[in-house]
Formats: C-alpha cells, structure tokens, sequence
C-alpha cells in the first residue's frame, strides 16, 4: 500500500473577488511523480505555492507525512524545508556562486559546519553534473546549467517532495533536454515530485499520473496511457492534442 | 607666518573634517538602513512614518536643521560641539541615506526574497542573506554621491565653532587679511578628500560586482 506524502483536501484559494480554484483535492504517494498540466492562467502555479505554503490558501486543508501544515501555528519555515520549489525562471541567488546557492540553506537553515556543507552540496552539484562549475554565478551560466543549479539547491535540504512550475519553460529548446534528464533520473532515484509542465514526452515516459487542470477544477486524472489514449473528457484529448502539437516541435528541435 | 605655517594650520583642519565626516556618514548609514528595512518590509503604518521623516528632513535646509538638532540635543545632554554637530549630520544624512538603501532594496526582485524563503530561510534571514548583499552592490554609486555631499556638509559644523577646515581657513584669513588663499586652500583640500572617496568608492564598486558573461 504506497503511502500518501501529500494530500489536499477542499483546498481553496482567492485574490479579491478572484477565485482561482475552490474545494481542490489531490493525494501524493510516496516516489510518485504528479505531471500538472492545463491552459495559463488555471491556478497550477498558485496550487504549487500553496502547497509550500508561499501563498496562505483560503480555505482547506493540505497534510504533509500526516502532519496538517495548514493548521494554525505551523512553523511556516520548517515546513518549507521539507518541500523543494524548482522555479519556471530559475530565481538562483545572483550574489553566490553555484555552490554558495546550494550551500546557502544548508549553512543557515540546517546550519551545518562549512565543511560539511561544502561537502553536501558539492554532491548534490554533481548530482546534476555541474561539480565543475561549483565556482561560477549565475551569470556566467548557460540557463539549463541555472536551472541544473536550482535542483541541486532544492535537493540540497533533502525534501520530502520536490515542486517543479514549469522548469522548463523559459529555456531555449536545445537546453530542455539537460533539465529533464535531472528530473527523469530524480524519478527513478524515487523522489516524490509534483510538475508543472508541458513536455508531453517527460509526460509520457516519467509520470505516474497526469493532471489536467482547467479553470481551477482538476477535470481528469489518470496514468499516461488512460489520459492519452482513453480520456474520459472531450476537453482532456483537446488539450493534449494542442499541446504535444505545440510543444512537440519544441521537443524535436531539441533532440 | 611662511606659506607652509599658513597651508597646514588649515590643513589640520582636517582631522574634524574626517572626524565630523567618519561619524556622520555611518551613523546615517545605520539609521537610513534600519529605516529602509521598516519602510520596505516594516509595512504600510510604518512605510507612512518612514515617508513622513524623509519628506520632513529633506525638506529643510542642513545648517537650519544642524542648529535646531544642535540647541535640542544639548539641552538635555552635555554633548560637545563636535559630537552635537556630527551625530546631527547624521541625522540630516540619514533621511537621505534611508532612500538611496530603500532603492536599492526594491531593486532587487522580490522573487529571490521568495526563493529564499522556498528553501526555508525565515524573512529575516532571507532579507539579510539574500537581498541586503544584492542591494548593498546597487547602492555604492548613490551611496558615493551621498558620501561626498556629507564630507562637503561637514564644513556646517563650524558654524558650531568646530574648528574644522573652513572654520581655520576663515580665521586664519582674517588674522591674515589673505582670504583668497585661506580659502582656496580650504577649497583644495576638500576637494581632494571628495575626489578620493569617490575614487575609492568607486574600487570598491568594481571589486564587488557580480562576475558574468558579456
Ligand atoms: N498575487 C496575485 N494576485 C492576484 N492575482 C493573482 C496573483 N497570482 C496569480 N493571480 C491570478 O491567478 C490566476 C492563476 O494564476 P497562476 O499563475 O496560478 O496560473 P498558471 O496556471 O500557473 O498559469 P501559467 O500557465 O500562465 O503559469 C491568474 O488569473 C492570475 O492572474
Ligand atoms: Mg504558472
């Protein structure tokens, strides 16, 4: 029986007037890795920043290992520690070199010596095959080496589960395919992680199960193959027609 | 009086000149930064009373504020006209300097605040870790320019009877009815303690910029 990490329940959230998504539920299981896909502007972002708490939801309730984070007194920042965020434009520390970005929470947060932290987070680099480019900042690297980069600083805190909004989204084609090798080998390590994205062959080769979410509603869910060649909703093969058509071109350009 | 007696009479002028300048600007520093921390971070209560100091002491001129703090400061405490004057420079700086860290914390995008706190760090920590090394770099150049409109604000202080620079060079000119040279002298060295800070500053603007690819 896998164990679920995460689970929301009657999750709702809302700018103003605006709702964005109302009574949302979803479970994790433990090494699963979730695909979110939908149209821009749905609330897949504002899910992902609810989850690690960035955004106070409105209402509902999301439980991490069991333990309800949403609840009243929550240490917000332990809390965080315990779930990796990958950012759509990278978002590394400008100031610190790759390792300094890797070993920041490490040293202030886990506050481990600087050696250890060294250590640690020169695996995680290596981790992501950027060891040897330990002493460079973001400015001097290629955008899949900042994101690579923004893994490994994730990684770093060892999390229970690793958030990805749209990873690689902002990164010219002939860069996407280092990116989702890191999250295809994450995968198979058997990280749990919860991905924005829509490169339907990471979707297709990787994912445990597909989320197609529309207007604030998961319309569908299921395995790849049920959501690809058996969706029960008209809207669900649209929508995936559209985007393997869109960002399939991307894809071959890459390869 | 030879010319070399005449030179470093004003000359040791100096010694308050840096004096005033090296208490006045970090104590600016210091209260400008906490003030911009509140401004920005503190929120909108106490963005208000941080809107209402800035706008208050930019908006009157150094010397009238020098006395005003000077004769108010005294009153209460035993405070030479050194101490007085300087801390009140301070002040007067302060409001500017709280701008020009305000600024530079604003440019920096609240996105890497945000990635901070994504890896667990506490505001405090993301503020003082992430964004204040990143606005610090951002400030140096406005931050120059303040530096040297504070060592050009010291010479306010003789207005205290500091007898700093231009304090010297007016008596001095007196005593020697030469206050054309009394004064560019005064006039020189002052500007050679601008243009050295700001060269100086400058080095360090260089040193601390973030390497990147062209
Ligand atoms: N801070 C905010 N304040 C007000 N409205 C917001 C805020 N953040 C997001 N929204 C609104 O919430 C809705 C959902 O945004 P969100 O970014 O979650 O969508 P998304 O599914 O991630 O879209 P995309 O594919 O474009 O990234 C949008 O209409 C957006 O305008
Ligand atoms: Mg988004």
């Amino acid at each position: 029986m896998p164990e679920p990490i995460l689970t929301i329940k009657n999750l709702t959230k809302k700018y103003g007037e605006n709702v964005i998504f109302q009574n949302l539920d979803l479970t994790v299981n433990e090494g699963d890795t979730i695909v979110i896909i939908g149209p821009s502007g749905t609330g897949k972002s504002t899910l992902l920043r609810c989850i690690n708490l960035l955004t106070r939801p409105d209402d509902g309730q999301i439980w991490l290992d069991n333990k309800e984070i949403t609840a009243r007194g929550t240490d917000e920042d332990k809390v965080r520690q315990h779930i990796g965020m990958v950012f759509q434009n990278f978002l590394l520390f400008n100031h610190l070199t790759a390792l300094g970005n890797v070993k920041l929470g490490l040293d202030k947060v886990k506050k481990m010596s600087d050696k250890e932290a060294t250590e640690k987070a020169m695996h995680e680099l290596a981790r992501v095959g950027l060891a040897d480019r330990a002493d460079h900042y973001p400015g001097q690297l290629s955008g899949g080496q900042q994101q690579r980069v923004g893994i490994a600083r994730a990684l770093a805190m060892d999390p229970r589960i690793m958030l990805f909004d749209e990873p690689t989204s902002a990164l010219d084609p002939e860069l996407i395919g280092e990116v989702l090798e890191v999250m295809r080998q994450l995968a198979l390590e058997g990280m749990t992680m919860l991905v924005v994205t829509h490169e339907m062959g990471f979707a297709r080769e990787v994912a445990d199960r597909i989320v197609f979410m529309e207007k604030g509603y998961i319309v569908e869910q299921g395995s790849p193959n049920e959501m690809f060649n058996h969706p029960k909703f008209p809207r669900t093969r649209e929508f995936l027609w559209k985007i393997t058509e869109l960002y399939g071109k991307k894809e071959k350009e890459a390869d | 009086m030879d010319f070399g007696q005449f030179i470093s009479y004003i000359a040791s002028g100096t010694v308050y000149t840096v004096g005033v300048t090296l208490v006045a600007l970090p104590s600016g520093l210091l209260i400008g930064t906490i003030l911009a921390l509140l401004y920005v971070y503190g929120g909108k209560a106490a963005a208000r009373v941080m809107n209402l100091y800035s706008t208050v002491f930019r908006g009157i001129p150094p010397l009238v504020l020098l006395f005003i703090l000077y004769f108010a400061v005294t009153k209460g405490i035993n405070l030479s006209a050194f101490w007085a004057g300087s801390l009140s420079l301070g002040i007067v700086s302060s409001a500017y300097q709280m701008e020009i860290v305000r600024g530079a914390l604003l440019s920096v995008s609240g996105d890497q605040l945000m990635a901070a706190r994504a890896i667990g760090l506490s505001r405090l920590q993301a503020i003082r870790y992430v964004v204040l090394p990143q606005a610090v770099r951002l400030a140096i150049p406005p931050w120059s320019n303040e530096a040297a409109i504070v060592i050009k604000d010291s010479s306010l202080v003789y207005a205290l009877g500091v007898p700093e620079i231009l304090r010297r060079a007016q008596l001095i000119g007196a005593s020697s009815q030469r206050y054309l040279l009394a004064y560019l002298s005064a006039a020189v060295i002052y500007f050679l303690l601008v243009f050295g800070t700001t060269r100086l500053l400058a080095m360090l603007e260089k040193k601390l910029t973030i390497p990147s690819n062209p």
